[in-house]
């Protein structure tokens, strides 16, 4: 079956010349590749939604993981929102919030939805849930957000790769993230090019990120990672609905993600034997969580 | 296309905490139950690269043995999958290995019981996104997201021809199929990605036709 879109380029030209929005195009061709009916998918994709919310409620009350690494960041996050004097602003911090509160949940071994990994699942949810606060999007309108965070994520693992094993914490957290800001413009009325500039601007700057989680977990940088992801998509959605553009067209920035990966030594993809899983306190967590012989000094 | 669908990359709703090395890991333990047709009594589990590496924080030996108990990726009782196969008579041993495999995430799981034994390759490429690549021997490319049907026969003229009319008299259309064998003459395998689950009527006709050995079916 052929695909309606191959890259962001094909993507845009389609949605511009049909006049139809990105999550349109995104559910036709789910029609067409699976040959299920508008309502099923649609009923899944809800679904979906609905595992976002629980485990962003879950994580807005407080959990943390067994190995003691992550937890509670949600809460501190929120706390400090809520005395409203804030720097960064409010729509900013609730989208990293609740973030930190969807991959808190997923270190704790809770219930989530991977978007598109679920080292990666917080940026879309937690920059849709702070979004819907401004903009009170309908409940179709916020499964559309998925669809449109979906078509992008679709190119990014076809064309380049969406795991941090292959490609690095860019893969991950990156494409997450341009998803995120991507379906964010089309939630605020933005065109499908805009969704294709802000998709750029978002993963030009997530670049080079190393995977390096600390004992191999999903936990030592991946939870603020999506917190970054989360202000990162939210940043490049106002800079390409301001009209910015990206100088490096989508396509070839995703191209330029995949080659990054490529290049990278192993001990920088997921395989906890770099970056800051091999620093001395990185080390010193692991043996205190996983046993054996202290090799770092830690704190 | 490796990635077809918008819920390979929204989805799978999943316990935590990563969806190739727990969410992946637990439906390549899935996919070698249903090939192997029941749950086995024993599983020596060798893993590879950042399988090996990680497995432990990533939970993937537990979500492994949850898959092999037949636990989707969303399945609470993955997280106690140990005590649970403990309960069911399942005993289990995990191998991290160092030898150079092409993908990261591999792990080659071999299981069996007093009747038979069988090994599988898995490779878990993101997203929970899974590939077979092997199995006892022969290499193969299976996505796990479709059903299909394997079937291991005598390497003789017209069991392929068989197969494929018998599909097409129950009207079920190919998506993909690969023949393989390890020598002329022997035992060969056919992986064949079908676009619709196959029912019962089926397999007992495919097992009846003339130098079949066995044939397995994965549930969508």
């Amino acid at each position: 079956m052929e695909a309606l879109f191959r890259n962001v380029r094909e993507l845009v030209e389609r949605a511009e010349k049909e006049q139809k929005l990105i999550s349109e195009i995104m559910i036709e061709q789910e029609i067409l590749m699976t040959n299920r009916s508008r309502e099923d998918i649609m009923i899944q994709m809800d679904r979906n939604l609905t595992v976002m919310e629980e485990a962003v409620e879950k994580g807005l009350k407080g959990v943390h993981s067994v190995s003691g690494l992550t937890g509670g960041d949600a809460v501190l996050l929120q706390a400090y929102r809520e005395k409203g004097n804030t720097l960064s602003g409010d729509l900013l911090l609730d989208a990293v919030s609740k973030a930190v509160a969807t991959n808190e949940v997923n270190a704790a071994m809770g219930t989530i939805c991977a978007t598109p990994t679920a080292g990666s699942a917080g940026v879309v949810p937690g920059t849709l849930f702070a979004v819907q606060n401004k903009l009170n999007p309908t409940r179709e309108q916020m499964i559309r957000y998925l669809f449109t965070a979906g078509a992008f994520g679709f190119v990014v693992a076809n064309n380049a790769s969406i795991s941090g094993a292959a490609g690095g914490c860019q893969a991950e957290v990156g494409s997450a993230a341009g998803m995120a800001s991507a379906a964010i413009i089309e939630m605020a009325g933005g065109t499908p090019q805009q969704s294709s500039e802000a998709f750029a601007i978002t993963m030009k700057n997530m670049l080079g990120l190393v995977c390096d989680p600390v004992a191999g977990l999903v936990e030592v940088p991946c939870v603020k990672r999506n917190a970054m992801g989360a202000a990162n998509a939210v940043v490049a959605a106002d800079m390409a609905l301001a009209g910015v553009t990206s100088r490096i067209p989508c396509d070839e920035v995703i191209g330029a993600m995949f080659e990054i990966g490529q290049s990278m030594p192993s001990a920088l993809r997921e395989t906890a034997k770099g970056g800051l899983a091999a620093t001395p306190t990185g080390k010193w967590l692991e043996s205190k969580i996983f046993g054996g012989a202290v090799v770092g000094s830690g704190q | 296309m490796k990635f077809k669908s918008v819920f390979d990359i929204i989805g799978p709703v999943m316990i935590g905490p990563s969806s190739s090395h727990t969410a992946g890991a637990a439906r390549i333990g899935r996919v070698a139950r249903d090939l192997f047709g029941r749950q086995p009594d024993w599983a020596k589990v060798h893993l590879y690269g950042s399988f090996a590496e990680t497995y432990k924080g990533h939970s993937t030996d537990v979500a492994i043995i949850g898959g092999l108990l037949d636990y989707d990726t969303f399945d609470e009782r993955i997280k106690t999958s140990f005590e649970e196969a403990q309960k069911a008579g399942m005993t289990y041993e995990f191998i991290p290995e160092t030898g150079h495999v092409d993908h990261p995430n591999t792990a080659r799981i071999v299981i069996g019981d007093e009747k038979s034994e069988m090994s599988m390759m898995g490779i878990s490429i993101g997203g929970g996104k899974i590939e077979i690549t092997e199995l006892n021997g022969f290499p193969l490319r299976l996505s796990g997201n479709h059903p299909a049907i394997l079937v291991v026969h005598e390497d003789r003229s017209g069991c392929i021809a068989n197969v494929a009319n018998c599909l097409y008299k129950y009207d079920i259309n190919i998506g993909h199929m690969e023949v393989s064998r390890k020598e002329k003459g022997h035992m060969a395998l056919m992986v064949i990605e079908v676009d619709q689950n196959v029912d019962k009527e089926v397999m007992d006709e495919l097992k009846k036709l003339p130098n079949i050995t066995q044939v397995t079916r994965i549930a969508d």
